[in-house]
């Protein structure tokens, strides 16, 4: 990834030292940061581990975008066709419902038990949901994910 | 000001409508006017789809802008999820005009256009700037004498130069509307911490953001509170799911997990049951006995 902003990282460690996920996990932040300006690495599976909390972009004492950084890097895995099992599916529901946790019959009944109606999304009016369908195809999502 | 669309979001409509239900009694009995944001779609969440493409995830964050829009009103969000997505494409939009004349060249196929003319609040941030900790205390019918932990949650707090709510290490607003209450706000460890739901990784990696959830339920527990209160129902989710999760591996914690608008509810005399308590996957008798004990008046024993 070219990146002037990286550039600027002297490897203090704030970022790998703030991170809930990698207290349990690989990811080590430091170190996607270093080896983002070198190489690809758009198939690093610790990409996926980031919860996106921000700390270390909060705290890193050079500015660095540094969760944004990792979002474009997922990106970058993404065009390559690097999407986990468990996230296609998200946006498959996005695709086909307008939501990437749909409604189900549980929860329709128990809107309805405690006096809601249906939600008044997507959910409720057929036309908004074309709309929503008609832009993912436009943006070319619907191919990025297949 | 504007007047308030409500933002639903998928979370709350589609698996916590006890919290929809709650934040409508609550706006309501504060007299803040508000109309539904109809039609709107996923916000899209954060997540998965920011990291998957940026220009998809600005469009359909821009057309659920523009819906507003049209209606003239801000956004008001219950989810940290939704108001993090709503706003950083509301500012990238704003001040982007190559993006902006992407995202639109998409949008004018479904006939709608993204001005940049609203802005998007959360329910704390509304209601801590615009109404003020002091009149949500005044408008308190039945103090809740409880200890609560109190999760920001990530997306409440931070990126901090966009969201304009104070530093992230040591926030108090929140803390502020819970107290006016009547709750403590217990101080615990890892307070500001992650509770590991988000960037995809629970949908993906459920063991994993699990240990983030643990660190922090162990925290929580250790501090003697009676519930968690949180502003988002992904980490709603995460506390209240998660703790069945936890439970199948031996480590139980039974804390009662309330979304804001929910422990409002409580405070303005609503039951357990009519602000969705009972909708919880973690349902604790004890809780809601404390609770109608305080709604019927009696002091309780020390």
């Amino acid at each position: 990834m070219k990146s002037s902003e990286i550039l600027t990282c002297f490897q203090c460690g704030t970022c790998t030292g703030s991170c809930p996920s990698g207290r349990y996990t690989s990811l080590n932040v430091r170190r996607i940061v270093k080896d983002s300006v070198k190489k690809d690495i758009s198939g690093e599976p610790d990409l996926w581990m980031c919860t996106t909390c921000y700390n270390c972009q909060e705290r890193c004492p050079r500015s660095i975008k540094v969760t944004d950084a990792i979002l474009q890097l997922r990106s970058e895995a993404v065009k390559k066709g690097r999407i986990l099992p468990a996230h296609r599916k998200v946006c498959r529901f996005l695709i086909k419902t307008g939501h990437a946790i749909p409604i189900d019959d549980v929860h329709s009944a128990i809107r309805k038990k405690i006096g809601l109606g249906a939600p008044e999304t997507v959910h409720k009016y057929p036309e908004a949901l074309k709309e929503v369908k008609k832009i993912l195809k436009s943006t070319g999502f619907d191919e990025l994910v297949k | 000001m504007k007047e308030l669309s409500l933002f639903l979001g998928c979370l709350i409509p589609n698996r916590y409508p006890g919290i929809e239900k709650a934040t409508k009694l609550v706006l309501d009995r504060l007299g803040i006017k508000w109309s539904e944001l109809k039609e709107a779609s996923c916000c899209p969440a954060p997540g998965v789809f920011r990291s998957f493409d940026k220009i998809t995830w600005l469009t359909v964050a821009s057309r659920n802008l523009a819906l507003a829009e049209e209606k003239d009103t801000d956004i008001l969000t219950i989810c940290n999820g939704c108001f993090s997505s709503l706003m950083d494409a509301n500012n990238i939009l704003k001040n982007d005009a190559v993006l902006r004349d992407e995202v639109n060249s998409h949008l004018k196929k479904i006939g709608k256009e993204y001005t940049g003319t609203v802005e998007v609040r959360h329910i704390i941030d509304f209601l801590y700037k615009d109404i003020g900790a002091h009149k949500v205390r005044n408008a308190i019918e039945k103090p809740l004498e409880v200890r609560a932990a109190v999760h920001y949650g990530c997306h409440l707090l931070k990126p901090t130069k966009d969201r304009k709510l104070g530093g992230a290490e040591c926030p108090v607003f929140f803390d502020e509307l819970v107290e006016a209450t009547g709750a403590v706000s217990v101080p615990y460890e890892g307070k500001t911490s992650c509770c590991g739901a988000g960037g995809g990784v629970r949908s993906a990696m459920l063991e994993t953001s699990l240990k983030m959830t643990e660190y922090k339920l162990e925290r929580m527990k250790k501090a003697g509170v009676d519930c968690i209160v949180d502003a988002c129902p992904f980490c709603h989710l995460q506390y209240d799911g998660g703790q069945v999760e936890l439970a199948k591996a031996g480590k139980t914690y039974n804390l009662p997990v309330i979304h804001y608008s929910q422990f409002l509810g409580l405070a303005f005399g609503y039951t357990p049951e009519e602000v969705g308590l009972h909708l919880n996957a973690i349902v604790s008798p004890g809780f809601e006995e404390k609770i109608a004990s305080i709604q019927k008046g009696n002091k309780l024993l020390e």
